[in-house]
Parts: structure tokens; sequence; C-alpha cells
């Protein structure tokens, strides 16, 4: 049994601010994401929940109207200063809230990345394929036809695809965003069996609208309302006996 | 009880209608005249003997094969010299450069070449290509003038088959790890490849009709040979309907109704090659 105090720190956000254009999302957010540990961030639209999670892998780069300040650290260095962002993505993946293959073979999907980092050896290719779909819970329903377009899979299959792809490139943090949205029940239940399983190994960030969803599956909860981080702690504290009157008013579903 | 009113909107609706048939007849009748006049008079000479063998008698008689195949390298070399030149400028314009005064004078161009008349171009690829570049009168120089026209065609489509391409795909590319450069060579552009070839093929369809661009440009009232290199002159069907029709006396009506059909023939089916291929490829789109 670790105690929860002895995980350690993987990325250290500090005094964290976006804005894009003159749009704050973000108001001087700071806190730690944890190896071995789900961070479930909670809140309603409009939270920033989202920007959160895109400065967390320099997705908001592409954005022209994107403007920060604070700092965020990934293993003490910097990830907007000393880091490349191309470094970062890929050290940090990220599952989007719908299924998005690119139209390609399930194998290609799932070796995208690390084909574009320069791995050009087969047998090498073929084995983290596996590995990842393991990984993801969905070897064992495509392992006969890895060579059909992902295009036919089922929105559930197609995001446990996301989620190998997303592993195939061997990340340290993984985030996910919303990754449920739009999956029925029972695809819902395997892809929040294949998040507790990555938490063997990953740093797990879990930005999600259900908040039974993070009650399930988090460790700890942060719960963000209109670009603030009103308050995070562990998970039965957040859902029992929260600090703040706002979170306990948002996860008893008493809001707005 | 029908009033006056009622009636007269019923009047009014069909007056409406058949103006708008009208219309659209007028817009038809034109294309199917055309198609089946030429048909109908060049239709007699036609054989695979007229498309294969040279004019004889002072271009009287005999075949068209020379400008043929004028014709199909001259649109084969505009198409591989546009191409590629279209492509990264789509390329570039959709996926790096921000909406700013270069970017925005830079479409105001595209637009402005494309209604630039024809004959500008001709005139424009004899003062570059011919005399200044020192092709002399070349495929290459008719081929570079054909691309500079067809170019906008080429720019536009390619831009439309690149933003058809869903931007999740880039996000996608790019949140694993891709640089820019990547994923536009392996997340988009393959999917913008089906758009882009119909608009170049539609480019070098219209290419291939063209009169005053190959006027000075490359252009030869006859050849005894055909050409050897990308640097000798060559007869070329659109020029070939022109002196026939106008500069030599005594061509029989079947000559130039012939030569007339082929021309129409090989633009028509590059057209008709475009579209099929845009709707095959729109059916087997996944997204």
């Amino acid at each position: 049994m670790v105690s929860p105090t002895a995980l350690a720190t993987k990325m250290h956000v500090k005094d964290w601010s976006v804005w894009y254009g003159r749009i704050q999302a973000l108001t001087s957010v700071s806190f730690e994401i944890q190896e071995r540990d789900i961070l479930g961030v909670i809140g309603p639209a409009n939270s920033g929940k989202t920007s959160l999670l895109r400065s967390l892998n320099r997705m908001n780069d592409v954005d022209p109207t994107f403007r920060s300040a604070g700092q965020i650290t990934l293993e003490g260095r910097d990830l907007y200063r000393e880091l490349d962002s191309r470094q970062v993505r890929r050290r940090v993946g990220i599952v989007f809230a719908l299924p998005l293959p690119l139209p390609l073979s399930i194998r290609d999907n799932v070796t995208y990345g690390p084909r574009l980092r320069g791995e050009r050896n087969a047998a090498r290719l073929e084995e983290l394929t596996e590995r990842s779909l393991r990984a993801a819970s969905l070897w064992e329903e495509v392992k006969d036809r890895l060579d059909l377009t992902a295009m036919k899979l089922s929105g559930g299959q197609q995001q446990r695809l996301c989620i190998a792809r997303t592993l195939a490139m061997d990340p340290e943090v993984i985030l996910f965003d919303e990754p449920c949205s739009g999956l029925d029940p029972i695809s819902t239940a395997k892809v929040e069996e294949t998040m507790l399983q990555l938490k063997e190994h990953y740093a797990v960030v879990l930005v999600t609208n259900n908040t039974k969803q993070a009650s399930r599956v988090s460790d700890r909860v942060a719960f963000f309302l209109m670009g603030e981080l009103v308050e995070l702690d562990r998970v039965d504290v957040i859902f029992t006996a929260p600090k703040d009157r706002r979170t306990e008013d948002y996860v008893t579903g008493r809001f707005g | 009880m029908r009033s006056p009113s009622w009636r007269r909107a019923v009047w009014t609706q069909r007056l409406a209608l058949s103006s708008l048939f009208l219309a659209t007849m007028v817009a038809l009748v034109p294309a199917v005249v055309v198609i089946g006049l030429v048909l109908a008079r060049g239709m007699p000479v036609f054989s695979w003997k007229f498309l294969t063998t040279m004019p004889t008698h002072g271009m009287r008689a005999g075949g068209i094969f020379p400008a043929v195949i004028g014709t199909l390298e001259l649109v084969a070399l505009t198409g591989i010299v546009a191409l590629p030149v279209g492509v990264l400028a789509a390329i570039y314009l959709t996926e790096y450069a921000r909406d700013h005064g270069l970017t925005r004078l830079v479409r105001l161009a595209i637009v402005n070449l494309a209604g630039v008349p024809s004959v500008v171009y001709g005139l424009f690829g004899l003062g570059l290509f011919v005399i200044f570049c020192r092709f002399g009168a070349s495929l290459l120089a008719g081929a570079l003038t054909l691309a500079i026209m067809i170019l906008p065609v080429i720019i536009t489509a390619s831009e439309e088959a690149l933003r058809s391409v869903p931007q999740s795909f880039r996000e996608v590319s790019l949140s694993l790890g891709a640089s820019r450069w990547q994923t536009v060579r392996y997340a988009v552009l393959p999917f913008a490849v089906p758009g882009i070839m119909t608009g170049t093929i539609l480019g070098m369809s219209r290419a291939a009709g063209e009169t005053a661009p190959i006027l000075f440009t490359v252009a030869a009232f006859y050849l005894p040979r055909l050409p050897t290199s990308i640097f000798d002159q060559a007869m070329v069907l659109p020029y070939h309907l022109y002196v026939i029709s106008t500069q030599i006396p005594n061509v029989p009506d079947v000559q130039r109704y012939g030569t007339a059909m082929v021309l129409l023939g090989l633009v028509l089916s590059l057209n008709i090659v475009a579209v099929v291929l845009r709707a095959h490829f729109r059916r087997k789109r996944q997204w």
C-alpha cells in the first residue's frame, strides 16, 4: 500500500493563467500531477478544464490568440521555455473527447506517432502495435483485422484505438478530455477499466463532465469554476466533505 | 370562389415557371447544337487513320497526328509544371500563412490572375519565356505560359480540397508529436489528393482548348516532323483548327469539323474524367 504522499510529482502547475485574445480562460491555477494517480478534473462548461488540458501538452500553441502566464514543469523542466513542443506532446499524450481515428488502417493509426518519430523497424512496430492495443483492451477484438480501416470500428472501439495510439508513443502522462462523452455505458465501462489499468504506469488527468465518472475512477479530484481552481482534494473528501460550498453544490447536482 | 387575385397569382406562377424553364433551355440548347453539329459534320472524316497520319496536300487532306501529339505533350507538360507549384502554394496558404496583409494580397492576385484575358498570357509568355529566357517558341515556353494561366484553377481547387480535410486530423497528428510539415504530409495531403487531382485535370482541360496563349509561344503552322525535345515547336489542335479554318484556302469542311471534333472530344473527356473521379472519391470518403 502506497500512501498518497509517497507518490512522486510528475508535473507542476504554478500560477498558471491562460487568455484567448482578451478572454481569460484560466486564472492563476496551481496544483501537481502525480505519478500512478488519476486526477479527475470536474466543473461546468467554460470552467477552463479544456484550456488547462491543452496547456499541459502545448496543444494551445496552434491558436494564435493564445497567451499564458505562470509556469508548468514536467519533471522539473519548464514546458514552455526549456522543452520543444513536439517533445512535450510525445511525453504528455492526449485522448480527445470524440473518437478521432485517422482514416487509415488500425495498424497505421497505432503506429502513427512512432513512425513519424522515425521508427522503421517492422518487427518493433508490430510488437508495439500489439502491446499498445493490449494495454487499451482492444487487442482481442481486432487482432485478426489490423489492416481494416479504423473507420469501420464502433465508437467505443475507436476510442480505445485512440488510447492505444497515444500509448504507442510511450508517454509519461496521459490526458483524457471527456473521453466517454460520445460512448454508450458499456463502452464507457471498458474505457474506465482501461484508465484504471493505465494508472499503474502513468500519471493520468481525466477531464470529465460526468461527476459520477470522476468519483468512480479518480484518486484526487479538482473542481474548476469560471477559470479558477476552487478545490482539489482526495476523491472521498470532494464527494463527501468538500470544504467549499460551491464544490458541494456542484457534486450534489444543486448547481446553477 | 376563385377571386381575380387568385387567378392573377396562378398566371404569375405560370409565367415565372415558363421563363425559368426557357432560360434553362437557352443554356442547354447551344451545347447540344454545337456538339451535334460538330459530330454530324466531323464524323465522316473521323477514323483511327485521321488521328494517326500526317496532314497532306498543304493540310487540305490527311490526318492530324502531329497536332494531336503536340497537344497531348503540351498539356502533360503543363500539368507537370503547374501541379507542384499550385499544390505547394495552396499548402502554404491553407496550412501555414496567417491571415494578414500579404496573404490577402496573394489571394487577390490569384483571383485576378483567373480573370486575365488569355491573349495577355500569350503576350506575357512571349516576352518572358520565348524572348527573355531564350526558350524560343517551344513546348517548354508554351507549357510554362499555360501553367501560369491554369495556376489559379489548381490553387483554388487544392485550397478547397485541403480545407475540406477535418481540422481534427491536424489536431490528432500534432498531438502525436508530429511536426507541422509531417502533419500536412501524412494527415492532410493524402486526404486532399482526389480534390487536387480533379482541379488539376480541369485546369489541363482548359489548357488543352486555349489558342491565344500558345499562339506566340509554341504553336507551329506546319511541321513535317514531330517535336523531339521540349525546346521544339509543336503543332497543336486549337491552332491547327484556326490555321485550316482561316489561313488556308479551300480546306474541305470535313477536315475542319473533324479537327474540331477531336479537340472537343479531348476537352470533354478530360472534364468527364474529373467529374467521375470526384464522384468516385466522394462516395468512398470515410469521414
